[in-house]
């Protein structure tokens, strides 16, 4: 298991670098984006206004406080569960560019052939842990569809972002995998002696 | 009629503070069991997440911030005496006003949307939005409320079956495994698993939801269902989905059940997670109006 640092956006070459099980700490800029947001991008099909090429999505509705028109201060940002966002998996890779999806939870093995095929990662980070995860936002620099408030698209700043987990590199394979296929194994071992 | 006016004002101060206190500070029975699992934890993925979540405990407490994003549905559970001086309705009320006081005030993120439009409603209120639970107490003139704002994430992971009366026992305890390995690392383990048996197909499931309620290190008062509750604990965390579901050795931190008496030939099985960040805070009101806030209840 290596350790890295990356900044965001990033390029294909940075992210064919990481293996499932390794621990990354990411600065620079991070999206924001969660379920309706992403609805409205695939299934109603608007064109994001922010650019994704390269992008670092973190699965969030932060807790906020407005203090202006587009400007908002971060009172309580963490992560949501990623499984319910799987099937954007794909069309983020190959329409925008997308290299890290972070969330919590992992992301089902749908996603192993669509990161594989693009060059993308699937970051696990510690989901609940949001007050630590504040701390590592330095601002929130802009904010698109506000009216989907607060699953709007969020850019955020940040530093030592993490720890995170690769659960899904770009080479197929994924700890989620692994420790589910274990941990049905084990189940069948425990359900015969019952 | 004052005294009531006054009595509704007083339950609502204590629902706006009691859903931002259980939102920022995690209880001390819960604090302990994470403890324990950080010095129990084998792999080292599963090890630096409960360090992290110790971590971010503790960051929470130093900044006054909220614990997790996620600020949830407001849950109430109430146990309300037949002699206290406030009708339900009226309770109600205040724990609806409460609720949205403290989400605009703090502010605090609101989640409550039309299930249908998905618009948002407003400031974590809305039609049936809190939820309530009402026990109702003989002999007795107190109220206690005890908040437990639940997150989406671990409410997600939440499952009922229709056993039939063969699939016994064992019925149950395969259900409840099948359940948390297929949940994995959705509901942010190592969490509460709340198991409600018996009753109705409605009724396991608020059983399920008001086992997650109890402090960590509480049994069961019927000792068949407590040695349930104990053999459930050992075998989930034999599983290996581990924190987070990156792996290792503590999958739960606890198992309740809940239980009631059934038709015989009904054996319903509901499972409630409650995610490591077990929020829950109470308050017992007098009918004076007097509030005492309780951590361990």
């Amino acid at each position: 298991m290596a350790e890295h640092r990356l900044t965001f956006p990033a390029t294909e070459e940075d992210i064919r670098k990481l293996r499932a099980g390794d621990l990354v700490t990411v600065d620079g800029h991070i999206i924001g984006i969660r379920d309706r947001t992403q609805i409205r991008i695939f299934d109603q099909g608007q064109e994001p206004p922010l650019d994704l090429s390269g992008a670092f999505l973190l699965h969030t509705a932060p807790n906020v406080r407005r203090l202006g028109p587009g400007k908002y201060e971060p009172l309580c940002i963490g992560t949501t569960t990623s499984a319910r966002m799987v099937r954007f998996t794909e069309p983020l890779g190959e329409r925008y560019g997308v290299r890290a999806i972070c969330g919590k939870g992992g992301l089902p093995d749908e996603a192993i052939e669509p990161m594989r095929k693009h060059g993308m990662v699937y970051f696990a980070i510690v989901g609940g842990a949001a007050a630590l995860e504040t701390t590592q936002i330095e601002e929130i620099e802009e904010v698109a569809w506000e009216d989907l408030m607060p699953e709007c698209l969020w850019k955020f700043r940040v530093k030592d972002f993490g720890p995170l987990w690769v659960g899904i590199d770009s080479h197929g394979g994924s700890l989620f995998h692994d420790v589910q296929e274990a941990a049905q194994k084990r189940l069948e071992e425990l359900v015969a002696n019952l | 009629m004052t005294v009531a006016t006054d009595l509704q004002q007083v339950v609502e101060d204590t629902a706006a503070h009691l859903y931002v206190w259980a939102l920022k500070d995690i209880p001390q029975d819960l604090r302990d069991a994470i403890a324990a699992a950080v010095e129990r934890e084998t792999s080292v993925p599963g090890r630096r997440v409960l360090e992290t979540i110790v971590r971010n405990v503790e960051v929470a407490e130093e900044r006054q911030n909220l614990v997790c994003q996620d600020t949830g549905i407001a849950v109430y559970a109430c146990r309300v005496g037949e002699h206290f001086p406030l009708h339900p309705a009226r309770i109600y009320d205040a724990l609806k006003t409460g609720t949205e006081r403290a989400t605009v005030e703090h502010p605090l993120r609101s989640n409550a949307v039309h299930t249908i439009t998905r618009e948002n409603t407003g400031p974590n209120t809305g039609h049936r939005l809190p939820i309530v639970h009402w026990e109702f107490i003989p002999d007795w003139d107190g109220l206690d409320v005890k908040c437990v704002p639940k997150g989406s994430g671990s409410e997600n992971m939440s499952f009922l079956k229709m056993c039939v009366p063969a699939d016994g026992v064992k019925g149950i305890k395969q259900f409840v495994l099948e359940s948390i390995v297929g949940a994995g690392g959705k509901p942010c383990p190592p969490g509460i698993v709340g198991v409600g048996i018996g009753g109705s197909a409605d009724y396991a499931v608020y059983l399920a939801k008001d086992a997650i309620t109890r402090p960590v290190g509480t049994r069961n008062s019927d000792p068949v269902v407590a040695e349930l509750e104990a053999e459930l604990y050992d075998l989930l965390n034999q599983t290996g989905i581990g924190p987070m579901g990156l792996g290792g050795d503590v999958t739960v931190l606890a198992v309740h059940i809940e239980h009631a008496d059934t038709h015989m030939t009904l054996n319903p099985v509901a499972v409630n997670y409650q995610c490591w960040a077990a929020r829950r805070a109470s308050a017992h009101i007098s009918a004076a109006g007097d509030v005492d806030l309780d951590r361990e209840f």
